[in-house]
């Protein structure tokens, strides 16, 4: 019961009797016990439980025997019951004078019958007369098979090994293992169970009564008591320890408030052309209500949660010269048609797809298939005042997937802008390397790869110590020519981009290998509960 | 990405050396495709049972590397054993250029061919199973499964130019297909291959047309019903020699494209490109086609050191440069400037920006100097919707409850029918295709996610508390994006009683560390300016009637209504399938702002 405290006796009532009164009641007019020929009927977890219980207040001390016990089976009781088989075969043909071997069994039973007619001519009690058995021994004869069965069921053992191994064979005996116990008085016994104390109370406290009170032992091998505990979910407390990496940095967070996209924020502005692969049904969530958006234009509510996380930059990096410079507003319109040309006819120094951009294909909802889109968002917002900016993002990202242990139509992307003049490919190494060694994962080695927005690209592989194996753990790159200058950014303003899911180095961190085990509605709530603290640096 | 199986022992022959499964890895890391798998490490038996291969990942914009033959030469050339061909058209040696003209029709369904002619082309069965694949290959990806562009190949010797590309009824034209026997007609063949497996995919994209695009030659044999089949009449065999190929499409880009890589890959078996004259005057695409010169751009030496991080002599990137394909010649006016001849293999150098990438890549990505500038200084900002959502997920969670994570995408019925909710069609935002019903709408309640979690964990011991501070989504026509987010609180608690008192305290809690003041209603309904929140009664068909309450808000001046909880409805647990009663809390967090 929680909440009880003070004394409180410890009797362990079994079956309506208290044991562990019965055992020191017996204690007190006998020297030794044994269990078994004291306490017969009680099983024997019972009277261990008692024993423990007495013999951890030293009141009692005691000694576990093991030894075999014999016991006879259904059959073999039988036997004591009513007679060996050859007795009962014997008796059958003595009350009919002569029985046929065919009715045999329907008289005695198939057993007795096939068993008893053999023991039978074995013993000349009986004997074959043609078809038919007829009596050798007319005076009852004495039934040893039944008198040897009935001395091992008094004694429970059998001494002549060969005989016992015979009655195993014919099962007509078993053999169990039994554990009893030799008890003894211990050096604090008495006849009565001692009033104990489970805890120190306030009121012992006052009284004074601790000093003499007799406290129940405490229990070192348990678990202490559970905390009912709410839990944090471990995806977002690696997501947590993903977003101090980039604090650390310096990156401002991203808005990413906005699921549904336009196929323009989402694929045109990256330059990703329309016939791309990843803008197929099979691949992207197209959004049928509502059912078309409008042409990019200011997004005032955005605009000043940008304002507001970017004034401390500008408080603090402020100069003559910063503060002079004007700020350049975008044209929406100019972006909108160089997106498209650039695409179509080629512009910024790139021939361009050369295919017919469909301006329909750019107003098209789709569930977000990336947060780059959001990135795309924030760069064409630094065009007003192309300075050095590092921005970041965590947030749901859908796709069409079929789902199955590695993927699921959602998951979370994480993502790292840094635009600045003069950027360098190795210099993105270089930040990639300090960024995932934050994370514990040393000595990246970068593969060159394809993506629509990013020239070059680079497949991000990291050496895990654990699976001792090279794995892709991200992708980066910086962003082409075709999708920055339309943006209005200056030629020589260069910016990196790179990603990674959460889930697969949350998976990596738990080890757990089924994506749905981690995210979505059939996690395990004890699961939830029992993963570790992240922390990236020791483990 | 496209997977390419190439035999291992032919591939090694043709780059005149043997390479450990590790080497050979290695080698496609520095240039950027990826070895997935070498056969001869696999225990499976159907793997054992053939030659070894090697199963090669190419990206995706790499049209030049989808067959064994390119592969091989893109990789001898990266490793300097040979230059890239140079391909070149020659005239017809005998007779005057083979014709195609182009008939005005198709331009109701689709309006561009193309063609070439490979002379004297020696196959072998394995020369000929890759000419397939590669055709095979671009269908799937630059040709978006037939719909840009499509592809047929013909025994020249077997047929007579001038050809003539038209669009006619179905009805009107008749042929025995591929690899058949029967001659049917337009109609007869959209029946007769609906349900194959192979071809069935593409019958959509000509079906419905009144027209059918088709290729005659001069004696009106059908050659091919583009985009699904080719006639039976002219197909090719091992023992072709002369293959005329014809390519028909949507995308004027494409076309070209796939024409030059079928040149690019092939005409190294054969004795001579020859070009076809294509006469389309409607449309101005009258021509001769292949078109195989270089493309011709230019390079800045500083841009491509800058962006690399390098600083090599325009000779030096010239030679690097040569390993990826191009032929480099420093400029003769401007010592900044390299002539760069993109070869036709190259269709994805767009930009500067790819031949400075196929720099790096020849330098070796990994042994560029990683050396990061450190010019930028940034004050970081977390976004304040985050900061208010982990303030709440921080407090919750020290009040004992979980946090879930459920999916953002649920069913329609989740959302509205199960929480007796009505969809006024204003509201939720909704897919085109799911490819499960499990998706049809972004969420405008996180209840359904909770609910659904709890069910999914009936075997936990209760009570079962449980929250989650995310997005849901609405539509809204006053946005670009015709919609948004809101971030919202929710949690839920099943127990053998209600819970409600819980869910009620959990706000009380998370409302006290919000500094909002505890009203009574009368106070708040006086004085808007008076900040804090009640609670009141509503009559709300989610919940139990008489058990549910709406929480009020007072803040910045308005009155707001920001969420609700109370005791789920019975119907509700029983569609949710929760054997035990459930209080719920869900309310907005976005008016904390």
């Amino acid at each position: 019961m929680p909440g009880t405290r003070g004394p409180v006796p410890v009797p362990l009532e079994t079956q309506n009797r208290n044991l562990t009164q019965d055992i020191l009641d017996l204690l007190d007019t006998k020297e030794t016990l044994q269990t078994n020929e004291d306490f017969p009927a009680i099983p024997q977890a019972e009277i261990k439980a008692a024993l423990d219980r007495l013999a951890s207040r030293s009141m009692v001390e005691y000694k576990s025997i093991n030894s075999d016990k014999v016991v006879l089976t259904s059959e073999s009781e039988g036997i004591v019951e009513n007679g060996s088989h050859e007795f009962k075969v014997w008796k059958a043909v003595k009350e009919a004078g002569k029985v046929s071997i065919k009715e045999l069994p329907t008289i005695v039973g198939a057993q007795t019958a096939s068993v008893g007619m053999g023991n039978g001519y074995k013993n000349k009690w009986i004997k074959k007369d043609g078809d038919s058995i007829v009596l050798l021994v007319t005076e009852e004869p004495k039934d040893t098979t039944r008198e040897m069965l009935q001395g091992i069921q008094e004694t429970q053992s059998v001494s002549d090994a060969k005989l016992l191994a015979e009655l195993k064979k014919k099962k007509l005996a078993t053999v169990t293992k039994v554990i009893t116990y030799t008890v003894t008085k211990g050096p604090k016994y008495s006849k009565e169970m001692p009033v104990e104390h489970t805890d120190l109370t306030a009121e012992m406290l006052t009284s004074g009564a601790w000093e003499t009170a007799n406290f129940k032992p405490y229990n070192f091998a348990a678990l202490g008591a559970n905390q009912n505990a709410g839990a944090l979910h471990p995806l977002n407390k690696v997501r947590q320890e993903f977003r101090n990496i980039f604090f650390s940095q310096g990156f401002v967070e991203m808005p990413t408030g906005h699921f549904v996209d336009t196929g323009f924020w989402n694929f045109d502005a990256l330059f990703v052309p329309q016939q791309h692969p990843a803008r197929d049904m099979q691949d992207t969530f197209f959004v049928s209500d509502p059912p078309k958006a409008d042409k990019p234009r200011l997004d005032p509510a955005n605009e000043a949660t940008m304002d507001r996380m970017e004034s401390g930059s500008k408080r603090l990096f402020a100069t003559v010269e910063s503060e002079k410079r004007e700020k350049k507003p975008r044209d929406f319109e100019k972006y909108w048609n160089d997106v498209k040309k650039v695409h179509q006819e080629g512009a910024f120094g790139s021939i361009g797809y050369r295919y017919q951009y469909q301006e329909d294909e750019s107003l098209r909802l789709v569930l977000r298939t990336h947060t780059t889109a959001v990135s795309t968002w924030a760069l064409h917002r630094l065009a007003e005042d192309p300075r050095p900016a590092r921005y970041f993002s965590i947030d749901r990202v859908f796709r069409n997937e079929t789902v199955d242990a590695t993927h699921l139509a959602e998951f979370h992307q994480i993502e790292g802008v840094i635009a600045d003049f003069g950027l360098t490919l190795g210099g993105l190494q270089r930040f990639l390397e300090d960024f995932f060694r934050n994370m514990g994962i040393e000595n990246l080695r970068f593969k060159p790869a394809y993506n629509p927005y990013t020239e070059p690209s680079m497949e991000i592989f990291g050496f895990h110590k654990g699976l001792k194996r090279w794995l892709e753990i991200g992708n980066s790159g910086m962003f082409r020519p075709e999708m920055l200058e339309p943006m209005g950014l200056p030629r020589d303003m260069r910016v990196y981009g790179f990603g990674l899911s959460l889930e697969r180095p949350t998976m990596m961190k738990y080890g757990v290998s089924n994506i749905r085990e981690l995210l979505g509605h059939k996690v395990d709530l004890n699961w939830i509960r029992e993963q570790p603290a992240v922390r990236f640096d020791k483990d | 990405m496209p997977t390419i199986a190439v035999d291992k022992a032919a591939l090694y022959k043709e780059l005149g050396q043997e390479y450990t499964t590790e080497e050979f890895d290695e080698l496609c890391f520095e240039f950027g495709i990826e070895l997935d798998e070498d056969t001869s490490q696999s225990t499976k038996p159907e793997d054992q049972a053939q030659p070894a291969q090697l199963k090669i990942e190419i990206p995706a914009n790499r049209y030049d590397m989808l067959c064994f033959e390119g592969i091989a030469m893109n990789l001898k050339v990266f490793l300097e054993k040979q230059k890239l061909p140079k391909w070149t058209v020659t005239a017809p040696k005998n007779s005057k250029m083979q014709v195609l003209n182009i008939k005005v029709e198709t331009a109701q369904i689709r309006p561009l061919c193309s063609g070439v002619i490979l002379r004297n082309i020696e196959f072998t069965q394995e020369r000929y199973d890759s000419f397939i694949a590669l055709q095979d290959k671009l269908h799937a990806n630059l040709a978006r499964q037939r719909t840009l562009v499509s592809i047929g190949t013909h025994d020249l010797d077997t047929i007579k130019g001038p050809f003539s590309y038209e669009a006619l009824p179905p009805e009107q034209i008749e042929f025995v297909p591929l690899n058949q026997t029967k001659k049917m007609n337009g109609k007869e063949l959209m029946e007769f291959y609906d349900k194959d497996k192979h071809l069935g995919r593409f019958l959509h994209i000509i079906r419905d047309s009144p027209v059918y695009p088709v290729i005659y030659d001069a004696n009106r044999t059908v050659l091919s019903l583009p985009p699904i089949i080719n006639g039976d009449h002219s197909k090719i065999t091992l023992k072709t020699k002369n293959v005329f190929v014809e390519i028909t499409a949507l995308d004027k880009t494409k076309v070209e494209i796939v024409c030059q890589m079928l040149v690019a890959m092939f005409a190294g078996y054969a004795e001579a490109i020859e070009a076809i004259h294509i006469n389309s005057p409607h449309n101005n695409e009258t021509r001769q086609s292949p078109d195989l010169s270089p493309r011709e751009m230019q390079a800045e030496v500083d841009y491509l050191n800058q962006v690399t991080g390098l600083d090599l002599s325009p000779e030096d990137i010239s030679k690097l440069l040569s390993k990826m394909g191009h032929d480099v010649t420093p400029s003769s006016a401007d010592k900044n400037i390299l002539d760069v001849s993109v070869p036709i293999t190259r269709a994805d150098i767009l930009h500067q920006a790819d031949i400075m990438e196929d720099y790096a890549i020849a330098y070796g990505f990994n042994k560029l100097p990683r050396v990061y500038p450190n010019k930028t200084a940034a004050v970081s900002a977390p976004l304040p919707i985050n900061k208010l959502a982990d303030i709440i997920r921080v407090e919750s969670a020290a009040s004992g409850w979980t946090e879930v994570l459920p999916l953002i995408l649920c069913s329609h019925e989740e959302n509205f029918e199960w929480l007796n909710r009505k969809d006024d069609g204003k509201t939720a935002i909704k897919l085109a295709n799911p490819k499960t019903a499990e998706y049809q709408l972004v969420r405008t309640s996180l209840l359904p996610g909770l609910l659904k979690t709890i069910n999914s964990n009936k075997h936990h011991s209760v009570p079962m508390k449980i929250f989650e501070v995310s997005d849901v989504g609405f539509i809204d026509m006053e946005q670009e994006r015709k919609s948004r987010n809101e971030r919202h609180f929710a949690a839920a608690i099943m127990g053998k009683t209600s819970g409600f008192e819980q869910v009620h305290g959990l706000l009380d809690r998370l409302m006290l560390m919000l500094r909002s003041l505890f009203l009574t209603r009368e106070d708040g309904l006086k004085n808007d300016k008076l900040e804090g929140y009640w609670i009141e009664e509503v009559d709300d068909p989610t919940f139990l009637q008489g058990h549910a309450a709406a929480i009020k808000l007072n803040l910045g001046g308005k009155n707001h209504t920001i969420g609700v909880f109370g005791i789920l409805h019975p119907s509700v647990l029983q569609k949710f399938e929760l054997p035990y009663p459930v209080s719920t809390v869900e309310f907005n967090l976005e008016v904390f702002m």
